[in-house]
This record gives structure tokens, C-alpha cells and sequence, in this order.
């Protein structure tokens, strides 16, 4: 029983824990941009990527963002029906 | 006949499956364990070569084609086998674990054949076996999905022999050896679309999520692992570098992410993501490099146990509290608190984040598809990764152990930790999942061709991690739009599904009113000037034929009569003395000569 109170302890803390990590994701585009930490050359495939710092980070936010929006129009334009669809 | 015994290992499921009704019940236990553990231990023990060759009619069949790729694949069939069962162990239908365990056997039975015919004997047996797995669940709707994926697989299965036929007829070999992927024959096409059909390849995929969603609790985590990976394989084997199969490869890993969007039943969402992930490994054959073949073996390894942990940890919440979609749970963390913890690894694995088993094993894809200079292949599969963390890490665990709590009172209620062994089975693919992102020899070592790739650079894990947490910031950003919603989503299973339908409409309605028509047609037109003729025919016949008839058979009984009147006594008497006379004589002419 105590992983539910380490969740509890953690939800109890919600603020927090919503500081830390958005501490994390700025030190993740920091970080990226120290050419000792993170070697460019030689990994990077495009130019953007090796010029970019947090080129990942706003492919992953845009790619999210898109990915959530394209498929639910998709799914509201006619191809998602009640649940007895296929019982009649 | 044959060459000296070779004990495949498919031999011990299968043997074990027929005799485990036999097993007394104080016994059952131990022996559900005996025998996947002694079929993996054959399969770790196994050496490569050629064996278990027998001749049958004019054809060799190879049942035991060991080397790199086949053992590779084996290893992990076999360890899946050993905690599928683990996971099931408390169910007490012991057909169950049969039909499990022959469909594994049909599985490695695939993976070690080493000619066409011994192929297609297992890739049969899988299909037929593993629809028990849907059907055992005996649901009105499990016994539909299981018609349904019994239908499609008799097709594919109906493509891949025609296939195997035309093409060995044209070769005039059956050796199950990679085509000549510059110059595909006919019969490689239809080949080709029985693998592309069994490793869901859109628009071949529809039947996945259909049976998957439908299978029991434990019947779908067999089911997640065992044939689209088999395909892999034999797509490797067959098809490695055929470059259509990189834009089908990208476009499946897509297509799983936009359905898992709309997707309610977490198991149909974790279904889609196994298109999604097979997606990888076809784009990764299509790219054929050492790389890429790497990759696609790495991937299937650690696909099969971080899946195969997610639907344990979502057929767990389906057996305790018979609810799966997301709209009928949530908040359920107070109640299930670890089996959120073994489903949250399987998510982060299945994601890539670093130090679990996907991490080391997409990234050598997505890498052989920079390295071909595919680099929208690169970046598309990039964005899958985007989805894959969506779904599988953060809105499945989301909606079932956190958000609003849907449940009802009953579900609430019922929930709780499952029994000892589901748990056990959860936490060794915990393990093994952290085991293989940490430690990469144990993989990379099993792999056919040698590497040293190092997925632990600074970039990687920078561009891994960046991915990854900036898309967990978009979820919370659009939490309220990816709400579960209570519907289903069509995709081409619809077209047997409500085609059916529709035919079955056109068959009632304009078919049924063209054949009352015809019928009268035929009554009017051709029966009753049929019975007609044969009123007349019945009069030529009663008049005519019987008379001459009877005035044949009473002249025979008149002649009768007089010849009864001639004789004196009874005719075997006078038929034994003839042939007596008869007799005397023939000696007497024989002795005299």
C-alpha cells in the first residue's frame, strides 16, 4: 500500500509537482543548446535540427497539438457512430 | 525417411496441450508451468543448422531451420508463452490453455520452417487455434468478431497458398528463401498480401482490433503477440528490402495513432497501436539495411513484452471489474494502484523513454531511415513516437486509473488488485522491459547481424526526451478535447460488417423477388408442360409397357407350369446326380488319355 500513498503524496502536491516539471522541460531546451552535452554533429540529420535548439521539443508539442486535432475532425466527420452501430 | 530426431519445440506445446485435460486438477499448476518452461529452455538450447528434414511425397519438409533471424524471434515467442500462461494460470478451462499453447506451437512451427508447405501447415494452425482465444470470452459479439477473424484469415491464408503454389511451380523449389524483391512474380504478390494481411497492414488490419478488443482477459495478450510478430518474421525472410514496404510501413504506424485517438475500449487503443508499432518494423524491412533488419528484430523483442505487459495490465482492469472502456472507469489508482504502476511501464517502453525496452530498439529503425536518406520516413515515424506517448503512456493510464471517475457503484466496487499470478506475470515484464532498456547486450547479442549501435548518445537522449515531454504538455493542454467519447469508430472492417448487411438486403429484396419470378417462370413455362408429358408417358407406360409386360410374365409362369408338370422330383437332386455323371466321365476321359 505504500505506491498509493507515494500517488497520494504526489496529488496532494499537485502545484509542485506541475513546478518541477516544468523546471524539467526548460532544462530540457537549455541543455539542448550546450554543444559539451548534447554532440550535434555527426547525429543530427538536418540542418534544422543541428541549428535549432528544442527543434525536438516543438516537433513533439506541434506533432501533439496536430495529431489530436486532424484525427478528432477526422473521427467527427461521419466516421465515429453510437455504440449500437453494427447491431442493427 | 527421416534424419535423426530433432525435438522442435512446437512438439512440447502441442503434446502438452493434448495432455492437460488429462491432468488431475491438484496437478494442473506445476504442469501449466512445465510446459512452456521446458519449451523455452528447448528453445534456449537450440543450435544452428538444418534439422528435422523429412521427405513426404515428391516434397522435403523442413521443420527446423535454426539460425540468426528464426531464433531470435523463437527465444521471445517461447518466453511470451511462459508468462502468458503465468498470467492465466488461475483459469481453470483448460481448453483455454490448450488452444494458447497450440497456437504458440503454430507460431514457432512458422518461425523454424525452412520450406513453403511446413510454413503454411503452422501459419494455419495459428489462425485456427487462436480464434478460440476470441471465442472462449462467449460474448454473442466475441463469437461475430471470431466468425469474422476466421473469415479474413482463411482469405489470407487462401492468397499465401496460391502464392506458394505459383511460385514454386515456377522455380520449382520450395525453399522458403527471401524473393527476388526487384522482380516480384506473381505468386510473391500473393504471398506477399497473405504476410501483409497477417501483420495488419492497412488495408488488410481491419480484423485486429476487431478480435483483439473481443478476446478474454488472458486469450488477448497471447493473441497481441504471437501472429503479427510471425509475419515480421516472415516478411524479413521473404521481403527485406522491397521498398513498398517503407510508405506502407509509415503510413500503418499513422493510421494506429489517428484511430487510438478516437478509440474508447482501451484494448481495441492498445490494438491500434500494435499497427501502429508493426508499422516500424515493416517500414524497417522495406528499408532491408543490417540496420533496419536489426531494428526490426530489436523492436519485435521488446514489442512483444511491453505489449504484451499493457494488456495484461488493461485485461487485469477487463477480469476484475468487466469494464474496458474508458467511459465506464477512471480513478481507479485508489483501487489498482501497481497494476497502474506495470501498465505505466509498458507505456513508458512502448514511448521510448529512456531506460526502458523501446527506447533501445525504435530508435535503430528510425536511425536506418536517416541513414537511407529516407528522412521523411524518419521524421513520420518520429511522429508516430508523438502519438505512441498520447496514448499507450499518458491517456490510457489517464482515463482508467486518473480523470473523472465513471464507474458505476458495481465497477467501483469490484475493483481491485488481481490474484497473485497476474501480478507475478506483471512485474516480470516489468522487469524484463527495464532489463532490456538498461542493459543492451541481452538484446543487441540476440540480434543476426552485429552491432554496435549505441542508443545512449547525448543527442538521442535530448531528442527522445524532448519529444516526449513536450507532447505530455500538449495531452494536459488538450485534456478536454481528448475526452473519452462512448462510440465506435467505422474502419474497413465495415465493409464486411455492414456490407454484409447489405448484401444480405440485396439477397432478401430484389435477389429474392428475381428467383420467385424465375420459379414461376419455370413452373408455368417448364413444369406443368412437364407433368403433362408425363401424365402421357404414365398412360403409354400403364396401357402399353405393363400389358405387353404381364403378357410376358404370365406366358413365363404358363411355361413354368408345364415344365414343373414334366419334371419327377426335385431339381438339386437331379442337378447333383447330372454333375456327378458329369464328373465320372471327365476323370474316366482324363485317367484314359
Amino acid at each position: 500500500m505504500k505506491l498509493l500513498a507515494f500517488i497520494e503524496f504526489l496529488r496532494g502536491r499537485l502545484r509542485t509537482v506541475i513546478r518541477i516539471c516544468l523546471g524539467v522541460l526548460a532544462a530540457l531546451v537549455v541543455l539542448d543548446a550546450i554543444p559539451g552535452l548534447v554532440h550535434k554533429e555527426g547525429h543530427a540529420h538536418t540542418w534544422v535540427e543541428a541549428h535549432l535548439p528544442g527543434f525536438w521539443a516543438a516537433f513533439g508539442f506541434v506533432g501533439c497539438v496536430v495529431i489530436i486535432l486532424a484525427s478528432k475532425a477526422y473521427g467527427h466527420s461521419g466516421v465515429m457512430k453510437r455504440e449500437d452501430y453494427y447491431d442493427e | 525417411m527421416t534424419s535423426e530426431f530433432w525435438l522442435h519445440p512446437a512438439l512440447i506445446l502441442l503434446a502438452g496441450a493434448a495432455v492437460l485435460p488429462l491432468v488431475p486438477s491438484a496437478f494442473r499448476r506445476p504442469f501449466l508451468l512445465l510446459i512452456p518452461t521446458l519449451t523455452f529452455a528447448r528453445l534456449w538450447s537450440l543450435v544452428p543448422g538444418t534439422f528435422g528434414e523429412i521427405r513426404f511425397l515428391d516434397w522435403t519438409l523442413v521443420f527446423g531451420r535454426v539460425d540468426a533471424l528464426s531464433s531470435v524471434f523463437g527465444y521471445i515467442m517461447g518466453l511470451m508463452c511462459l508468462l502468458g500462461t503465468l498470467y492465466g494460470l488461475h483459469v481453470k478451462e483448460t481448453a483455454q490453455h490448450s488452444a494458447a499453447w497450440i497456437y504458440v506451437a503454430g507460431s514457432l512451427g512458422a518461425i523454424f520452417a525452412g520450406d513453403f508447405l511446413t510454413l503454411f501447415l503452422f501459419w494455419e494452425l495459428m489462425a485456427f487455434s487462436s480464434v478460440f482465444l476470441v471465442w472462449f470470452r462467449r460474448r454473442p459479439e466475441s463469437l461475430a468478431a471470431g466468425f469474422r477473424y476466421l473469415l479474413v484469415h482463411t482469405a489470407g491464408g487462401l492468397s499465401l497458398l496460391a502464392g506458394l503454389v505459383l511460385h514454386s511451380n515456377g522455380t520449382g523449389s520450395w525453399t522458403f528463401d527471401a524473393f527476388d524483391v526487384s522482380n516480384l512474380d506473381a505468386g510473391a504478390w500473393l504471398v506477399l498480401a497473405g504476410f501483409l494481411l497477417n501483420a495488419a497492414v492497412p488495408p488488410l488490419h481491419a480484423w485486429l482490433p476487431d478480435a483483439y478488443g473481443e478476446g478474454t482477459f488472458n486469450g488477448s495478450v497471447f493473441l497481441c503477440a504471437f501472429t503479427t510478430k510471425t509475419a515480421v518474421y516472415a516478411l524479413c525472410r521473404g521481403f527485406p528490402g522491397l521498398d513498398l514496404l517503407v510508405p506502407l510501413g509509415v503510413a500503418m504506424a499513422l493510421y494506429g495513432v489517428v484511430y487510438a485517438v478516437l478509440e474508447n475500449d482501451s484494448r481495441r487503443l492498445l490494438a491500434y497501436h500494435i499497427i501502429s508499432q508493426v508499422g516500424y518494423m515493416v517500414a524497417g524491412v522495406g528499408m532491408g539495411t543490417e540496420l533496419a533488419i536489426n531494428g526490426v528484430c530489436a523492436h519485435a523483442f521488446a514489442h512483444i513484452l511491453y505489449k504484451g505487459l499493457l494488456f495484461m495490465g488493461c485485461g487485469a482492469v477487463l477480469h476484475m471489474t468487466g469494464k474496458s472502456k474508458f467511459t465506464d472507469l477512471g480513478g481507479l489508482y485508489q483501487r489498482m494502484p501497481w497494476t497502474f504502476l506495470f501498465t505505466l511501464i509498458g507505456g513508458l517502453s512502448i514511448s521510448a523513454f529512456p531506460l526502458f525496452s523501446g527506447f533501445v530498439s525504435k530508435a535503430m529503425i528510425v536511425q536506418a531511415g536517416f541513414e537511407s536518406h529516407l528522412l521523411w520516413a524518419g521524421f513520420l515515424l518520429n511522429l508516430a513516437s508523438v502519438g505512441t506517448f498520447l496514448h499507450t503512456g499518458l491517456k490510457v493510464p489517464y482515463f482508467i486509473w486518473f480523470g473523472r471517475r465513471n464507474c458505476s457503484e458495481e465497477t467501483w466496487n469490484r475493483a481491485s488488485e488481481p490474484p497473485g499470478n497476474m501480478m507475478a506475470a506483471m512485474a516480470a515484464m516489468s522487469v524484463l522491459c527495464i532489463f532490456v532498456g538498461c542493459y543492451t547486450p541481452f538484446l543487441y547479442n540476440r540480434l543476426p547481424y552485429r552491432t554496435e549501435y549505441d542508443p545512449y548518445t547525448g543527442y538521442h537522449i535530448s531528442e527522445t526526451l524532448q519529444i516526449l515531454l513536450f507532447t505530455a504538455v500538449g495531452f494536459f493542454l488538450l485534456l478536454k478535447k481528448l475526452e473519452p467519447e462512448a462510440k465506435v469508430s467505422l474502419d474497413l472492417d465495415w465493409f464486411y460488417r455492414r456490407g454484409a448487411g447489405l448484401v444480405m438486403r440485396v439477397a432478401r429484396g430484389p435477389l429474392q423477388t428475381l428467383d420467385t419470378w424465375v420459379g414461376e417462370l419455370y413452373r408455368r413455362s417448364g413444369l406443368e408442360p412437364l407433368m403433362r408429358a408425363a401424365r402421357g408417358m404414365g398412360r403409354f407406360d400403364h396401357r402399353i409397357i405393363d400389358g405387353a409386360v404381364d403378357g410376358l410374365a404370365a406366358s413365363v409362369r404358363g411355361m413354368g407350369g408345364r415344365l414343373r408338370s414334366m419334371q419327377r422330383g426335385s431339381l438339386q437332386e437331379s442337378l447333383t446326380l447330372a454333375f456327378l455323371a458329369a464328373a465320372v466321365v471327365v476323370a474316366v476321359v482324363l485317367l484314359t488319355l
